[in-house]
């Protein structure tokens, strides 16, 4: 009964294509703006802000990045960890080299010469698609893997090849407590999630979207299959890049040549699957849920009185995950995010009947 | 034409690139050899889990990545019931395992998702390959075990006569590579041969077309994921007998993806000699390419070894999108 469009009439062209159509889509999501900036920094502790905010935060602006590639152009990549290990590395090297930089242009430096990266590794895509194409995102991912461990230079000659980072400073603005660093990220992701929301409604992302959909009758149609894919492989790996800068920076601190492994990429592409493919609002939802899921996990036993070994919980945890994945794949392929649709149709007929 | 050129200029760099430590003089005949033969025991390793993707990829079109975790699976089983009886009874309790593994894998995620897109299929064995390794690791543990074939470890010389110093070579490996050569005429014959392997090769070739002459397509899969499971199985062996058992088989199985762009999703033969090709020349890449790469760049070490499989599958899809023995699809991209 609350959640109709009833009444609500368009009349200029403005208002039939801005971003939420629905009034009580624009009230929920300024609510949920309000709620994350001015009450979450209140209420939540230390401890939930350092283990599942700031994780799930920046695991979903990587989750979006790979999204745009997966879910919306239909290219396959298991190798996106590669990438966000380019956009750290390339932040490491950036402050290491370029001091005087402000890291607001660091950020979005890292994520263009990860942006450059992902589009050398796109290129195999426009001879191959599906499982060839994911096989060959691997050799991204080790060879990736191989460069950051082995030369020297981009971890500065190193000993152990581990690098750490400085506090963050933007305009004197001190990113050093849990809460600046929430802050901090959810400022950032905010500005990127609505450009993404944005770009998938223009004609890029329909270009995107049709070459997914049927790359034969996209290029017939006069949408160019080279400009389509590369352009998905740059702004994807511009926007996971930039996540692998802020996890190295923000959330990490300090990290070893294996930080950014192909357990990462997997994850990636769970939170995706889990999410929901082609669809925004999954990619947090699935990152939440994989940020989550070990965590409750790990602490379950000790609720229900059972006490185990970590590696017991470890190797159960892995069992889990393995199993949800398949049930999830089983019972809704389309991700959470469908069900929240699910849900918003039936709020549209409650409590009525018809 | 065009493609054929490419292929041919492809494969004269990569033979070049093979014999050039020997014509170049940075190695003896001796050694050379070594390295040769060394890679092709650990292609040999590459192919048998190769073997396992491309019987699956054949039957049901499912990329299966839990190849890997499967060897690790069916290495852990035998190693643990090795303690408690002979090897021969732990690897035939082993074989039943993965017979039921295949039979709950085929009930409980592949006839729930059939039809559903190749991608789909894959995360369910992403998801089946955490499943493994989890389960494998709580039921047998987490240690390195090992598994003791019988056969003396000890290296042997061979050919002293023909080059200077002779030839190391490990007995074990070249137990490794009779075992693999049997298993592929074995299979060979299975498919060639039986009434069943008749009906996997027709599922193969059109699945629609063998359900509709009755061929039960749910009782294949079973079969092909049993198969898949009993090659994972003596993969597991000699690897584990070689390596001990531990976590990072199912690391090292990923390797076996490469070998099956290089050779071909749906190509036995294509396995098999991707896999050599592999092996050779990332054992190659490492001995001679990997000190003149260190010194030329300052690296902290080699390691090509980790990359140069999938670098090399990526240049080899660039000239030959179907593999070497894969089937042609005909369609613009």
């Amino acid at each position: 009964m609350l959640y109709r469009e009833n009444g609500q009439f368009k009349t200029s062209y403005r208002a039939d294509q801005q971003m939420l159509p629905i009034l009580q889509d624009r009230i929920f999501m300024g609510l949920l703006l309000v709620f994350v900036f001015v009450v979450a920094p209140f209420v939540f502790s230390n401890y939930f802000f350092l283990s599942i905010l700031i994780p799930f935060l920046i695991l979903a602006l990587a989750a979006l990045g790979l999204n745009l590639l997966v879910g919306y152009c239909g290219q396959i990549s298991i190798g996106h960890a590669a990438f966000m290990s380019v956009g750290a590395y390339a932040a490491y090297n950036l402050v290491l080299r370029v001091p005087q930089l402000n890291f607001l242009v660091v950020l979005v430096l890292a994520g263009l010469i990860a942006a450059l990266v992902g589009l050398l590794f796109g290129i195999p895509s426009l001879r191959i698609r599906g499982l060839y194409l994911a096989v060959a995102t691997l050799a991204a991912q080790f060879f990736m893997d191989w460069v950051f461990a082995r030369v020297k230079w981009f971890t500065n000659y190193a000993p152990s090849g581990s690098v750490s980072t400085a506090t963050i400073d933007i305009f004197g603005f001190q990113i050093n407590s849990p809460v600046r660093k929430y802050l901090f990220l959810a400022a950032v992701v905010t500005v990127f999630a609505i450009l993404a929301k944005n770009l998938v409604r223009s004609h890029l992302g329909r270009a995107w979207m049709a070459m997914r959909d049927m790359d034969v009758a996209a290029e017939v149609i006069g949408i160019r299959p080279v400009y389509a894919k590369l352009t998905a492989f740059a702004v994807s790996s511009f926007y996971v890049g930039v996540a692998g800068a802020l996890w190295g920076f923000v959330h990490l601190g300090s990290w070893e040549p294996l930080a950014f492994s192909i357990t990462l990429s997997l994850n990636l592409l769970f939170m995706i699957i889990i999410g929901g493919m082609g669809s925004i609002l999954g990619s947090f939802f699935g990152a939440f849920f994989i940020v989550a899921l070990p965590i409750l996990l790990n602490r379950a036993p000790d609720w229900l009185g059972i006490h185990l070994s970590t590696a017991m919980v470890s190797h159960l945890e892995s069992m889990i995950f393995g199993a949800l994945i398949i049930f999830f794949l089983i019972v809704e392929p389309q991700g959470l995010a469908r069900l929240w649709s699910i849900g918003k149709e039936k709020l549209r007929l409650w409590p009525f009947p018809h | 034409m065009k493609k054929n050129r490419n292929l041919m200029i492809l494969f004269a760099v990569l033979l070049a690139g093979l014999i050039a430590p020997l014509v170049t003089g940075a190695s003896g005949a001796g050694f050379w050899v070594e390295v040769l033969l060394g890679g092709l025991m650990a292609g040999v390793l590459y192919s048998l889990v190769a073997l396992g993707f491309v019987l699956i990829f054949k039957a049901s079109g499912v990329f299966n990545f839990a190849q890997g975790a499967m060897v690790l699976f069916a290495a852990l089983s035998v190693a643990r019931m090795a303690e408690k009886m002979p090897l021969w009874a732990a690897m035939l309790m082993a074989v039943a395992i993965m017979v039921v593994l295949a039979f709950v894998i085929e009930r409980l995620v592949l006839r729930p998702l059939v039809n559903q897109d190749p991608v789909v299929l894959l995360m369910a064995t992403l998801g089946v390959t955490y499943f493994i390794d989890g389960f494998g690791q709580t039921v047998w543990g987490s240690d390195i075990y090992e598994i003791d074939l019988g056969i003396a470890r000890e290296p042997v010389m061979i050919l002293q006569s023909v080059f200077d110093g002779g030839i190391l070579i490990n007995k074990d490996d070249v137990a490794a590579t009779a075992a693999a050569a049997l298993l592929v005429i074995l299979l060979a014959l299975f498919f060639q041969k039986t009434k069943t392997g008749r009906a996997l090769r027709a599922v193969a070739d059109d699945h629609l077309a063998a359900q509709s002459i009755g061929i039960p397509l749910n009782r294949i899969w079973v079969i092909v994921w049993s198969l898949a499971g009993v090659v994972a199985l003596v993969a597991g062996v000699v690897w584990g007998a070689k390596l001990g058992v531990q976590f990072s088989i199912s690391q090292v199985a990923l390797k076996a993806l490469p070998v099956v762009i290089l050779g071909g999703f749906t190509s036995i033969p294509g396995a098999i000699i991707g896999g050599l090709i592999i092996g050779v020349g990332e054992k190659m890449a490492e001995v001679f390419l990997a000190p003149i790469a260190v010194k030329a760049f300052d690296l902290a070490g080699g390691g090509i070894e980790n990359w140069f499989a999938y670098v090399l599958a990526l240049l080899f899809l660039l000239v030959l999108p179907e593999g070497l023995f894969g089937e042609k699809h005909i369609d613009r991209v």
